[in-house]
């Protein structure tokens, strides 16, 4: 497989007044792609995956995610907003779905369209796979971009392991935007379709779509702002009219367990945080008999309740979206199919493998700068402080043998050499 | 032409650890441009030759020699020995013990696996001395 290795453009961007060059997010980076240089954080482009880590970890909030503003439904002549089932669990004692989706429409919304409508349409075509049995297991799902970037990244034996479908929220995009041409008349393009994220990934496949040629959805607007202008409008609701037409388990998506909850078939198996996540792919490499059907991976722990762009700590979003989701069954609402073909659901672009480790073009030189890391690090102090700004000692030999950082900007070696000097001196 | 060596000790004491040396090699072939399927083979031959050492010849080392044209992994303990190569060889015989089967271990696939995965295979073995299992694999 040829690596790709064009540019990618990502969502977390940096504050730099805010940012006081710590460790925080150096030592968080599941993917080694920050460096510490000129006292600043700094992204190597080429290796984050988007996974929101270091905005969950920076204690001075000096990572963000690149959403879209709100007036960017400025740009469009009718603006759909495609929630999250997440959102269902940022608020206290939320009896009904209905009061936020009303909500929506009061702060500027000409209509919603729940996200986790999306995901029923998935459900039934992946079964629909998993039935063929053409796809290579595991079977991993595709619902969570930054476990699609990390296996682009790491994992390229994995790639043809990915269950080749649209997320969610795209299906939905897909059939709200489809939906309102019928109804309002206007052309697709002057139809804004806005997803409301509890994810930074989601902002950057906008931008970068993950087995489509463009993305359905117009713009990202992230939960936390969203969630500051629901507030108070939802205090003002003077009539709440039915709306939601999700299903228990379209909502049981936002928390982990939710995907295969509704897939129940088979051996499946659900994992939830990025490490977690690593640790299991590295043991499907190498493990032949591991003997399961279906992979559930999520990024962040517990599920999208868990989201960096969220408000309500992931834990109590995830006991309210179980509630939530049980009172939804209740209604016993009649299931409208979603009016997409298999076709426009199933990925017409692959997902390349991005190789950012080798070390030289030329086999012979790439094998000369390992034994040049491999000479460093046994000088370096192995204790992994990340003073030097890169996360590891390894990562700090890799660093200089690839021109990125000097030898010098060890501090312990820097003392030692010093501490030698100085009795030299005497 | 420079080549290589890279070595890692294998516990014999904890089942749990198998598997470093495995993602440390992908990590090296990774930056060293090796082809996918190459590193499919190696972190395979690699588990499966981890996961023998610490099982059946209580603990040891691996080596591994990477030059221009191969990867040459080299396991050596100084187990029991096997008694029987050729036995040794067939899928789905083991001598695993009850602890490593209830880990799931014990399938008798390992050095089934392991040449399957690999190019070539020797095995050398002494009773009561130890096992010395070297697999080869191809990079182009």
């Amino acid at each position: 497989m040829e690596p790709n290795n064009t540019p990618l453009s990502h969502s977390v961007t940096l504050d730099k007044a805010k940012c006081k060059g710590c460790t925080a997010c150096l030592k968080r980076c599941p993917t080694e792609a920050i460096r510490i240089r000129d006292g600043k954080a700094k992204i190597l482009q080429d290796l984050c995956i988007d996974c929101g880590e270091c905005i969950k970890v920076c204690p001075y909030h000096a990572k963000q995610a690149a959403t879209d503003p709100f007036e960017d439904l400025q740009k469009y002549k009718y603006n759909i907003a495609v929630p999250a089932p997440t959102l269902y669990g940022q608020f206290h004692n939320l009896k009904d779905i209905d009061y936020v989706l009303n909500g929506l429409l009061a702060i500027g919304f000409d209509d919603v369209y729940e996200a986790a409508k999306g995901t029923e349409a998935i459900t039934d075509l992946t079964l629909k796979l998993l039935a063929e049995g053409k796809l290579e297991k595991p079977v991993i799902n595709s619902a969570c971009p930054a476990v699609i970037r990390l296996i682009s990244v790491r994992f390229p034996s994995l790639i043809s392991h990915i269950l080749p479908v649209v997320a969610p929220v795209e299906a939905a995009a897909m059939a709200a935007r489809k939906e309102a041409v019928e109804k309002t008349g206007l052309s697709p393009e002057d139809i804004g379709v806005f997803f409301i994220s509890p994810c930074a990934a989601k902002a950057t496949t906008v931008q970068n779509p993950l087995g489509l040629k463009a993305s359905p959805i117009s713009g990202v607007l992230s939960m936390k702002s969203v969630y500051m202008k629901l507030l108070p409008a939802l205090g003002k609701l003077s009539e709440i009219k039915p709306i939601s037409t999700s299903s228990l388990e379209g909502i049981s998506w936002a928390r982990i367990g939710g995907e295969i909850k509704a897939l129940s078939r088979g051996k499946c198996l659900s994992v939830d945080g990025i490490d977690n996540i690593i640790s299991l792919f590295e043991e499907i490499e190498d493990d032949e008999n591991l003997d399961i059907d279906f992979i559930e991976a999520l990024s962040c722990t517990g599920g999208c309740v868990s989201g960096p762009l969220t408000v309500e700590n992931g834990y109590v979003a995830k006991m309210r979206i179980v509630e939530i989701a049980k009172a939804q069954g209740k209604k016993d609402l009649p299931r409208t199919p979603i009016d997409l073909t298999d076709e426009e659901l199933t990925w017409s672009e692959p997902i390349k493998y991005r190789n950012n480790m080798y070390l030289d073009e030329d086999f012979a030189v790439a094998m000369q700068k390992l034994e040049q890391i491999e000479t460093i690090y046994r000088d370096l102090p192995q204790i992994d402080c990340g003073s030097c700004g890169s996360p590891t000692c390894k990562c700090l030999a890799e660093d200089i043998v690839r021109g990125y950082a000097d030898e010098i900007e060890c501090i312990h070696n820097l003392r030692k050499r010093l501490q030698s000097l100085q009795q030299e001196a005497e | 032409m420079p080549n290589v060596k890279l070595h890692y000790d294998i516990d014999g004491n904890d089942f749990t650890v198998a598997g470093q040396a495995s993602s440390n090699l992908k990590k090296v072939l990774k930056q060293l441009g090796v082809s996918t399927e190459v590193i499919r083979k190696a972190a395979i031959s690699m588990y499966e030759g981890e996961i023998n050492t610490v099982i059946h010849g209580k603990g040891g080392a691996a080596d591994v020699e990477i030059s221009t044209d191969k990867l040459i992994i080299t396991f050596t303990d100084h187990g029991p020995g096997i008694k029987d190569i050729s036995q040794a060889m067939q899928e789905g015989f083991s001598t695993a013990t009850d602890e490593a089967r209830e880990l799931g271990f014990g399938a008798g696939m390992g050095l089934p696996n392991m040449k399957k995965y690999s190019d070539a295979l020797n095995i050398s073995s002494v009773l009561g001395e130890g096992t010395t299992v070297e697999i080869i694999i191809h990079l182009t």
